[in-house]
């Protein structure tokens, strides 16, 4: 029973992260790729973290995992917002008009972004 | 079940690593490298539980921190305005 | 293999220490699948840490990108390629990785690892081995880490003039610009510091029974002084931690590694000798390992922290130079 829901978060945990990975890859712009990395990283570790605990044995482990755990709530978005401060403070412009498609985008982001 | 869990954190790591070197700003590397951090931290935890070493986690917990300092690191001391 | 072609093909510095750090981070990975987890944690804190950030602070200084090579380094690249060639050929003769009658494995590591139980008695071998085995090497890495520091100092540092009013209004104003710009990171950093120095001290004690020790603490406990010192500014900094405090500190790390060397002498024994440091060899070798660890861990910490702040120290002073000619006064001569 607590071998199934563990195996349910580590799952979704999984498929979380990798969704995120996706998401890096295929998202136009920074501000958006941002987004996805920072919401499905946190979450998709806070699951496979829950699935860890639900399988461990010793006290101490599960300690250990729940010092991982709030490290990693409290840093993720902290971190997503140093980098959107700092990008927007260095002139990199999020890319406004809707269009996907990828001729604007790929004119946007030679113009709009200091390519260093 | 772990396997499966280790085997698509290692993927995304990969997909973590192409935007790293095709990123076209600075910024999308560093995203890049701070997502392949926590992606690290989550690997040793469940290789960890894998190989039935539990005292890998000291190494997350360690590594969670440096990521951390080093993200903050690079965003000050990449200030082009001032 | 792939990100160290791109590093070698990338022309922007910064994308370069980025993919450092990331090849760090697969190493560190790499060692964790091979069970070698004290080496995979030294990796994952220096490699992909601080390493990252002591490059990225020596690249403020330099510029940005690389200077594209005036001529093609052909000669170079054949010498690489000999020497490289020459190398293959020479492992090709070792043994297979983890082969169990590699002379590695007959001899030296059968002794380490029946015996250290009974004649040290901790139960991580790894520290046994580094403090007490081989603790002749420990004790070079040791003085290397001190020789680097006391090299940076050198190169970097000088003469400092007391800072004049001025100065310290101009430090006034941009810790209040900076404090409103960051103010969330701030906040977290405070809230963070204090556990990174307890983890810090938490590995260096608990390297006798889980993987950590001396290196490692010293290492983080840098780490967090480091996150201050940017986040607060290098003034701020130097007033919670006096820069000849922690030179002594650098020293005395040293000096304590050697004093054990030569209280053993004293009671007997050869220098670095645990067993005849107290009653019994066991708590001999106990007391002899906890006290050089301690000695390493003060040294690492006490160097890296002088690095950063000598680097640091240079970038301030390269900005104070440009706003004062700005302002076309003359330059201050500190």
């Amino acid at each position: 029973m607590i071998i199934i829901f563990s195996g349910i978060c580590l799952l979704t945990g999984s498929f979380l992260c990798v969704s995120g990975g996706i998401g890096l890859l295929r998202f136009p712009d920074f501000y958006t790729r941002m987004h996805a990395v920072g919401v499905t990283d946190t979450l998709g570790a806070g699951f496979i973290l829950l699935g860890l605990m639900l399988l461990s044995t010793s006290f101490l482990v599960i300690a250990k995992l729940v010092i991982i755990l709030l490290l990693t709530l409290l840093i993720g978005p902290t971190t997503s917002h140093v980098l959107a401060k700092t990008a927007m403070h260095n002139g990199l412009k999020p890319v406004l008009n809707q269009a996907l498609n990828s001729n604007t985008v790929e004119k946007n982001k030679e113009t709009g972004s200091s390519g260093s | 079940m772990l396997t499966a869990a280790t085997l698509a954190i290692f993927v995304a790591m990969i997909l973590a690593i192409i935007r790293c070197i095709a990123g076209p700003t600075l910024y999308d590397r560093i995203l890049a490298v701070n997502m392949f951090g926590t992606k690290t931290v989550l690997l040793i935890s469940l290789l960890g539980f894998v190989m039935g070493r539990p005292e890998f986690l000291d190494i997350a917990i360690v590594y969670a921190l440096i990521n951390f300092i080093s993200v903050i690191g690079v965003l000050r001391y990449s200030d082009t305005s001032k | 293999m792939v990100v160290a072609v791109a590093i070698i093909r990338m022309r922007d510095l910064f994308a370069t220490i980025m993919l450092a750090g990331l090849y760090g981070l697969l190493s560190a990975s790499f060692f964790v699948t091979m069970d070698a987890v004290d080496v995979a944690f030294t990796e994952a804190a220096v490699g992909a840490g601080i390493s990252t950030l002591l490059m990225l602070v020596a690249i403020t200084m330099t510029g940005r990108s690389e200077n594209t090579a005036r001529h093609k380094p052909l000669l170079a690249l054949v010498v690489v390629i000999i020497t490289g060639a020459l190398l293959i050929y020479g492992t090709l003769d070792m043994p297979f990785f983890g082969f169990k009658d590699a002379p590695i494995h007959s001899h030296v590591a059968s002794r380490y690892i029946n015996n250290s139980n009974q004649e040290i008695g901790i139960p991580n071998i790894v520290t046994s081995v580094l403090a007490s085995y081989r603790a002749f090497d420990t004790f070079g890495e040791v003085v290397v880490i001190f020789t680097a520091g006391i090299g940076v100092l050198t190169l970097l540092a000088f003469v400092r003039c007391a800072s004049t009013n001025e100065e310290s209004d101009e430090i006034g104003s941009y810790n209040d610009l900076m404090h409103k710009q960051h103010l969330v990171v701030r906040i977290v950093t405070k809230m963070l510091i204090p556990f990174i120095l307890l983890f810090a001290l938490y590995v260096q004690f608990h390297g006798d029974f889980g993987p950590g020790g001396g290196f490692q603490a010293g290492v983080i406990f840098s780490a967090a002084i480091i996150l201050y010192t940017m986040l607060f500014g290098l003034k701020t900094a130097r007033r919670v931690i006096n820069q000849g405090f922690i030179q002594l500190i650098a020293a005395t790390g040293v000096l304590l590694f050697a004093s054990v060397g030569v209280v053993s002498m004293l009671n007997g024994g050869e220098f670095l000798d645990y067993n005849v440091l107290s009653s019994s060899p066991i708590a001999g070798q106990h007391l002899g390992i906890l006290v050089i660890e301690w000695g390493v861990g003060c040294t690492v910490a006490s160097v890296m922290i002088i690095i950063f702040f000598s680097f640091a120290d240079r970038i301030e002073m390269q900005k104070s130079i440009k706003k004062h000619n700005k302002k076309n006064k003359e330059s201050t001569s500190c």
